[in-house]
């Protein structure tokens, strides 16, 4: 398959006073064709500025860092210009659902108006052709034309959030990441919204990065896993290779998944990780997870692992694996 | 029902909420009536002493509606609350401070839930002072390293001094739970306590609070949209839908072999860690949203987004929760056929 995205030693820091807190720092991945890869880890391991920094805007006083690369159909959008990313990759081909987007509709304009304003900002199209647009969009996400009147108060999260989707695809990105876009909604209405990407990727021949901190949702919905802690990657295999029988290989993500309360099995003791992430101004010498892990040895907090391949398509940064 | 009346700490009957939405003076004159916002309406249920009650449902279901009348925060429209065999639904100020020293609240957010400017200390003493407990700053302070003690933040005198902000999400919803247990309550109502903890911490949160919960013998009930930590953390549940109890009984018994279509429908739609689901779209037996509750579809409420609906569940009466056996309640005529 094809790759749309190649991430290359992405390093995205936020320069306080207090120092430059290393937010993502050396991170690598890819992404192929019409592929979902998700990317989990607990609050500030850096999922949601990944996605942030795919979309070239970090939120002040972060930057990207010299040598980062991030090339997107194979141009690197790294050495484009403010205006040039505007014009044509922000929202045109790469977009963003982002966490709680749709608590952020204006309560003072109707859905309509707000859609049409988005539209027409990037659209040189007159009004009969947006609101035929919209209409097409809202088909798709399962919503009629009326809902076009209405204001937000008067819908559902579930509704809001089927907005908030439709308005993410209508310049036809290429990559839409989804920032836990089914955080805050009841499970029916999670199941509703998952099937509804499920099917709209489909259509569009979308790629997906689908964040989340639940490891059961991503289960559902990424074709390959990248879970992250402290900005950096742990460990990156394929839907198989991470829930399959032979389980993940990094400590992290097999405590993260211990951690996952089960349903449909008796689970009489969970486990937990102790501590919580690090400072990222200072973080651990050595392997950054090592104050936490289980499996500590000696050299772990000496020398940081790298991500290596540990079979075909599975990278673990662990001093435990591969050997 | 089936459970020994000395052994229930807290029953229910038949309690409701409503809410009338606020009227103009042209509506009440030309008599038109906005509708009423039923929130909870009409619910029973009996918890004993000992266990963790779990009350689950979407938002719209009437849950938390349910825990602030059992906190006494909103009084109930009609219905009746009995603590220890006494009745509470109507009491006066005395009394109503006396019952919430012996019930307990611990809330979601927990850092919304704590005053800022307070150091732990403060945080801890504040309802020793409100309920006049006995005893100078250091018979306080006793009591305050206590009851860190329980949540096990150690050593507790380092939290003491230490201001909210100083702490993770889970620390400090280890001092929510020891501002409750400061009062030696009887029973705690823990409405989402971990849903805005990170996951790998939220295990640890729920397990202190069973610690706590087994170590003083106390009474739970715990308030959530997650099936999950319900059926890890209860020991019973009961299963509520636009205002109702729809489904009741032994936590794994309700989880393992659901018998009323909702119920059946909200497990379904819960993911699991399993591989091997990326490419199915799910098949969801049930549509659309929760209705308004404050236009309750007639019969049974449930009969709009229920793939077996006939049309005797919206023409006839609602169905009554019926015991079919075990302490196993549920609410749907047809469970039988389907």
């Amino acid at each position: 398959m094809d790759k749309l995205l190649e991430v290359k030693n992405l390093k995205l820091y936020y320069h306080t006073v207090a120092g430059a807190v290393r937010a993502l720092d050396d991170v690598s991945f890819d992404l192929k064709k019409g592929e979902t890869l998700g990317l989990v880890g607990e609050s500030g391991c850096g999922k949601t500025t990944t996605g942030v920094a795919l979309l070239k805007m970090p939120s002040p006083p972060g930057r990207i860092e010299e040598g980062s690369q991030i090339i997107l159909d194979g141009r690197d959008i790294m050495t484009l210009s403010e205006k040039e990313i505007r014009k044509n990759v922000r929202w045109e081909e790469v977009s963003m659902v982002f966490q709680g987007a749709m608590n952020c509709l204006t309560p003072v304009y109707t859905i309509g108006k707000q859609m049409l304003e988005t539209l027409q900002e990037h659209r040189d199209m007159d009004r009969k052709q947006a609101v035929d647009l919209i209409t097409e969009y809202l088909g798709l996400v399962g919503l009629p034309p009326e809902v076009m009147g209405r204001y937000p108060h008067e819908m559902s999260g579930g509704m809001k959030q089927r907005i908030v989707i439709a308005t993410a695809l209508f310049l036809k990105p290429k990559l839409v990441i989804l920032d836990e876009p089914t955080t805050a909604l009841d499970v029916i209405v999670q199941a509703q919204i998952i099937n509804l990407l499920k099917k709209l990727k489909k259509t569009f021949d979308l790629s997906f990065i689908f964040i989340t901190h639940d490891l059961s949702l991503e289960a559902e919905v990424s074709d390959r896993i990248c879970v992250m802690y402290a900005g950096k990657i742990a460990e990156l295999g394929t839907n198989g290779q991470i829930y399959g029988a032979q389980g993940p290989m990094h400590p992290y993500t097999e405590k993260l998944l211990q951690a996952t309360p089960l349903l449909r099995k008796k689970v009489d003791s969970l486990s937990y990780i102790p501590g919580t992430p690090p400072d990222l101004i200072d973080p651990p010498k050595g392997c950054r997870f090592h104050p936490r892990c289980h499996k500590v040895m000696d050299k772990c907090s000496r020398e940081e692992p790298p991500l290596l391949e540990i079979e075909p398509g599975h990278m673990v940064a662990c001093w435990r694996c591969g050997k | 029902m089936s459970i020994d009346k000395n052994d229930v700490i807290l029953e229910i009957k038949d309690l409701k909420k409503h809410f009338a939405p606020h009227q103009s003076l042209a509506q009440t004159l030309t008599g038109k009536n906005r509708k009423v916002v039923k929130a909870v309406d009409g619910i029973s249920f009996a918890i004993r002493r000992g266990e963790i009650f779990g009350l689950i449902g979407e938002s719209g279901s009437g849950k938390t509606t349910t825990g602030k009348l059992v906190m006494k925060l909103i009084d109930p429209t009609s219905g009746t609350i009995e603590f220890n065999g006494e009745d509470v639904t109507k009491t006066d100020k005395e009394r109503t401070k006396a019952y919430r020293r012996q019930v307990q609240m611990i809330f979601q957010d927990p850092y919304a839930s704590m005053n800022p400017r307070f150091k732990i200390k403060d945080v801890l003493e504040e309802p020793l002072i409100i309920h006049k407990i006995p005893g100078g700053h250091v018979e306080h302070e006793e009591m305050i390293v206590k009851a860190l003690t329980e949540v096990k933040l150690n050593p507790p005198e380092e939290f003491m001094g230490r201001y909210p902000h100083m702490l993770s999400g889970g620390q400090r919803q280890r001092v929510a739970t020891a501002r409750t247990l400061i009062l030696n309550p009887l029973m705690l109502v823990a409405d989402e306590p971990v849903s805005m903890i990170d996951l790998s911490t939220r295990a640890e949160i729920l397990h202190m609070m069973k610690d706590v919960q087994r170590d003083l013998g106390l009474t739970y009930l715990y308030i959530t949209h997650d099936l999950s930590t319900a059926r890890y953390f209860t020991d019973r549940i009961a299963v509520m839908y636009l205002g109702r109890i729809v489904e009741m009984g032994d936590a794994d018994d309700v989880i393992d072999h659901p018998l009323h279509p909702y119920t059946k429908a909200l497990i379904d739609a819960v993911p699991e860690p399993e591989t091997g689901k990326v490419d199915v779209i799910k098949e969801l037996p049930i549509s659309g949203e929760i209705p308004s509750p404050a236009n309750i579809p007639p019969g049974c409420r449930f009969h709009t987004r229920c793939p077996y609906a006939k049309p005797e569940c919206s023409a006839e009466a609602e169905p009554e929760l019926i015991d079919v056996g075990n302490g196993h309640y549920q609410a749907c005529r047809r469970y039988k056929e389907i």
